[in-house]
C-alpha cells in the first residue's frame, strides 16, 4: 500500500517539477506574446494605452491585419529585416570561423590551462555590456587608438572611417557574441575521443579528411547551438548597431526601438515583433527538425 | 621486390628512441620481427610499450633511430600512407557511422571502386561474424560487439602489419578467453603479421609466437613465450612473468655444468645445472617456478634434488591446483603449488604440517643481475 502511495507521490513530484518551466514559459514568454500579438492586430489612437481595444463598446470585434500588410508592401521594412538577417548571419559565420579553431584549442589543452582559457573567455562578461560596446566606440574612432597607432606607425595618413559603418556593427557583433560560440563548441570537442581523429588517419585520412569526415560531424550538435546562440540575438540586436553602426545603416531592432518610442505606434511596433519572431522562429524549427529526423535516422 | 631474410627482418627497429622532455619513454631499442609473426609487447603502464605502438603506426615521431617495414624506411611516412593499421585500445569506432560505414571508411579513403568496397566488407563482416549487424550504430552495440568491428575495420585495408594495443582488455574474463583463440585464428587464416601490446602475461603468453617484455622503454628479454617462462634472463622477467621463488647466494663450486649454490636464505645448498655458470665466488640469484617444486611429508632419498625442510604456514584450493606458502626453518617463505590430480575430501597436508619441499637442479634458474 504504502509503495504504491510512494509511487504516486514520485510521479506527482515529476509531474510539478515538469510543470516548473513550462509554467515559467506560460508566464513569461507565452502570455506577453499574447499581448503583443493582440496588439499587433490593434489600430494607434493618441490615448492611454495607445491603441484601440479588441472589442469595440458593443462587444464587436474590432482587430485588423492593416499593419502586417503595411510592413509587407513597404519595401523599407522588408530590406530592413533582410539585411537584419544577413548581418547576424555573417556575424555568426566569423563567429564559427573564429571560435572553432579556439574551442578546439581549448579542448586540446592541458586541464590546468584549459581552466585558465575558459576564464579568460568568460571573463568579459564581468564588465557591462554598454561599456564594452563604448570601448569599441574609443578604439575604432576616427582619432581613436586604432587609427592614431596606425598613423603613428605611418601606415596611413589619414585615419581610416571605421565608426558608424557596417564595419563597426560586425566587430561588434563578433565581439560580444563570440563566447556565445565557443562555449557550446568546446563543449562538444572536449567529450569527442582523440582516438577518433587517430583512427581515421591510420585508415589513410589525411588531417584535412579526418576533420571534415570525423571531427566536423561530431561537432555539429554544438555549432548548431552556437549558432543559434549567436543568430537569434544578433537578428534583433539594438544597443550595438545603434552606438557603433552609422544613421543609414537601419537594423530590424532599431526601427522597433523608433516605432515604440518614437512614433509611439504601438500597433505597428508589436507587429515588427511579431514577424521577427517568425523569421528566427522559423529556422529554429526546420534545424529541430532535421535534427529529430537525423536522432531517428540513427535507432 | 625481393625481401632478404637473411639481412632484413619484416619489421626492424634500429636504435629507437623517444623522448618527452626529460622523460625517456623509448630507450635506444633494436628489434626485429619476421613476416607472420604474432608478437607481443608486454610490460607494466608507463614501460614504453605504447609509445612504440605509436611509432610503429606513425603518432609518434622516434626523437632517434630509423624504423624499416619490408626493407622500407618508413620512420618519416604519416601514419595515413603506412600500410599499417591498428586497432585501439578505446576500439575508436566512429559513432556517427554504421557499423558497415565503419570497416568500409578506410577503403573508401583508398578510392577503391564500390563493388569492391562492398565486397570487402561483406567478407569481413563474415570473418567476424557481425553480418546480421551491419546497419547498426555502435551505440547499440556491446562490448564485444564493438571489439569486432574496430578489428574487422583494421584488417579490410589488408595491411602488412596489424598493430593491437591492449586488444582484450576492455573485456570480461569469459569472452577474453574466447576472443584470444578467435584472434589466433584470423590471424593464421590471414597470415597478416599481428604486434600486440598488452600488460596481461597471461594473454602474451597464450597469443604469441614471441614475447619482447619491456620495462623503463627498454626490452629485457625477447622469446618465445616458453623460453621467456622457463628460462628467464633477469629478475624482473622472472618476477613480471608468473609467479617465482627467489634466493640471493653465492656459488660455491661449479663442475661439470653442476652449480652449487650457497644461500642464507635457504638455509641448506641449492643446485643448479648451466652449461656456462658463473665463476665460483660470485653472488647470484637463483629462481624456481612454484610448479616445479614437489612438497612431500617424509625427506625424498634423491640426493641430487634441492631439499629443504619447511613448515605449511598457509595453503589455498583452488580446484585445479592446491597454493601452499611453505615457511622454511631460515623465516624465508616459498610458494608451492600441486595439481589436485586425485579426488580427495580429506587433505593430507593441513596447515603448520612440518614437509620437505624438493625440486631438480635443472629446474633452478640462474638470474643476471
Amino acid at each position: 500500500m504504502s509503495e504504491q502511495i510512494n509511487k504516486q507521490l514520485s510521479e506527482a513530484w515529476q509531474r510539478f517539477i515538469l510543470a516548473l518551466p513550462y509554467t515559467w514559459l506560460l508566464i513569461f514568454f507565452l502570455a506577453p506574446f499574447a499581448i503583443i500579438l493582440k496588439i499587433s492586430v490593434a489600430d494607434p489612437i493618441l490615448a492611454q494605452p495607445p491603441f484601440t481595444p479588441s472589442f469595440g463598446d458593443a462587444g464587436e470585434l474590432q482587430i485588423s491585419a492593416d499593419n502586417y500588410v503595411f510592413l509587407l508592401t513597404d519595401k523599407l521594412y522588408a530590406i530592413t529585416y533582410l539585411k537584419s538577417v544577413m548581418m547576424a548571419a555573417i556575424a555568426t559565420l566569423f563567429c564559427l570561423a573564429i571560435g572553432f579553431p579556439i574551442a578546439y584549442g581549448i579542448a586540446r589543452s592541458t586541464p590546468g590551462t584549459r581552466n585558465i582559457l575558459l576564464l579568460l573567455i568568460v571573463l568579459p562578461f564581468w564588465i557591462s555590456f554598454l561599456l564594452r560596446v563604448y570601448a569599441w566606440m574609443g578604439l575604432l574612432n576616427n582619432y581613436g587608438v586604432i587609427n592614431n597607432f596606425l598613423m603613428w606607425l605611418g601606415v596611413i595618413e589619414q585615419p581610416i572611417p571605421m565608426m558608424y559603418t557596417d564595419f563597426a556593427i560586425y566587430i561588434g557583433l563578433v565581439y560580444s557574441y563570440l563566447p556565445f560560440m565557443i562555449l557550446p563548441l568546446y563543449a562538444t570537442l572536449e567529450r569527442m575521443n582523440l582516438d577518433l581523429v587517430e583512427a581515421a588517419q591510420d585508415l589513410g585520412a589525411t588531417p584535412a579528411q579526418a576533420f571534415w569526415n570525423i571531427t566536423w560531424p561530431l561537432a555539429r550538435p554544438g555549432v548548431i547551438a552556437g549558432s543559434l546562440l549567436v543568430f537569434i540575438p544578433a537578428t534583433g540586436e539594438y544597443v550595438i548597431p545603434y552606438l557603433l553602426g552609422g544613421p543609414d545603416s537601419l537594423l530590424i531592432g532599431r526601427v522597433l526601438f523608433d516605432e515604440f518610442f518614437i512614433n509611439r505606434d504601438w500597433p505597428l511596433a508589436s507587429s515588427v515583433a511579431v514577424v521577427l519572431l517568425v523569421l528566427v522562429v522559423v529556422p529554429i524549427v526546420i534545424l529541430q527538425r532535421n535534427q529529430a529526423r537525423d536522432a531517428e535516422q540513427a535507432t | 621486390m625481393t625481401v632478404d631474410n637473411e639481412t632484413h627482418a619484416f619489421i626492424e627497429l634500429r636504435n629507437v628512441s623517444k623522448h618527452f622532455g626529460d622523460f625517456v619513454a623509448v630507450d635506444s631499442v633494436n628489434l626485429r620481427i619476421e613476416k607472420g609473426e604474432l608478437f607481443s609487447i608486454l610490460g607494466g603502464s608507463g614501460c614504453g610499450k605504447t609509445t612504440l605502438l605509436r611509432m610503429l603506426a606513425g603518432f609518434e615521431e622516434p626523437t632517434s633511430g630509423r624504423i624499416f617495414l619490408d626493407g622500407v624506411d618508413i620512420t618519416d611516412q604519416p601514419p595515413y600512407e603506412r600500410p599499417v593499421n591498428m586497432m585501439f585500445q578505446s576500439y575508436a569506432i566512429f559513432p556517427h557511422m554504421t557499423v558497415e560505414k565503419n570497416i568500409a571508411y578506410g577503403l573508401h579513403k583508398d578510392r577503391l571502386p564500390k563493388d569492391e568496397i562492398e565486397d570487402r566488407v561483406g567478407n569481413m563482416l563474415k570473418l567476424v561474424k557481425m553480418e546480421s549487424l551491419a546497419k547498426r550504430k555502435p551505440d547499440q552495440l556491446s562490448g564485444g560487439q564493438r571489439q569486432r568491428v574496430a578489428l574487422a575495420r583494421s584488417l579490410v585495408k589488408n595491411p602488412k602489419v596489424l598493430l593491437l594495443d591492449e586488444p582484450l582488455a576492455a573485456l570480461d574474463k569469459k569472452l577474453r578467453e574466447h576472443t584470444q583463440f578467435e584472434l589466433m585464428n584470423i590471424q593464421d587464416k590471414l597470415g597478416i603479421t599481428f604486434v600486440v601490446v598488452t600488460h596481461d602475461q597471461e594473454e602474451a603468453m597464450i597469443l604469441s609466437t614471441r614475447i619482447a617484455v619491456m620495462e623503463k622503454g627498454r626490452f629485457e628479454q625477447i622469446g618465445k613465450p616458453k623460453v621467456v617462462y622457463e628460462y628467464p634472463e633477469n629478475r624482473f622477467v622472472a618476477d613480471f612473468i608468473g609467479t617465482i621463488n627467489t634466493f640471493d647466494g653465492v656459488v660455491q663450486d661449479a663442475q661439470s655444468g653442476r652449480v652449487i649454490i650457497a644461500s642464507d636464505e635457504s638455509g641448506a645448498s641449492l643446485y643448479a645445472l648451466s652449461d656456462s655458470p658463473p665463476a665460483k665466488g660470485s653472488a647470484v640469484c637463483v629462481a624456481v617456478r612454484p610448479e616445479k617444486i614437489y612438497i612431500s611429508q617424509n625427506r625424498p632419498d634423491n640426493s641430487e634434488d634441492v631439499c629443504l625442510p619447511g613448515v605449511i604456514e598457509d595453503l589455498g584450493y583452488f580446484g585445479n591446483i592446491s597454493l601452499y606458502r611453505v615457511r622454511l626453518e631460515t623465516g624465508k617463505i616459498v610458494l608451492v603449488s600441486a595439481q589436485n590430480r586425485q579426488r580427495t575430501i580429506d587433505r593430507t597436508l593441513e596447515w603448520d604440517d612440518e614437509i620437505f619441499i624438493s625440486w631438480r637442479p635443472r629446474s633452478t634458474v640462474i638470474l643476471a643481475e
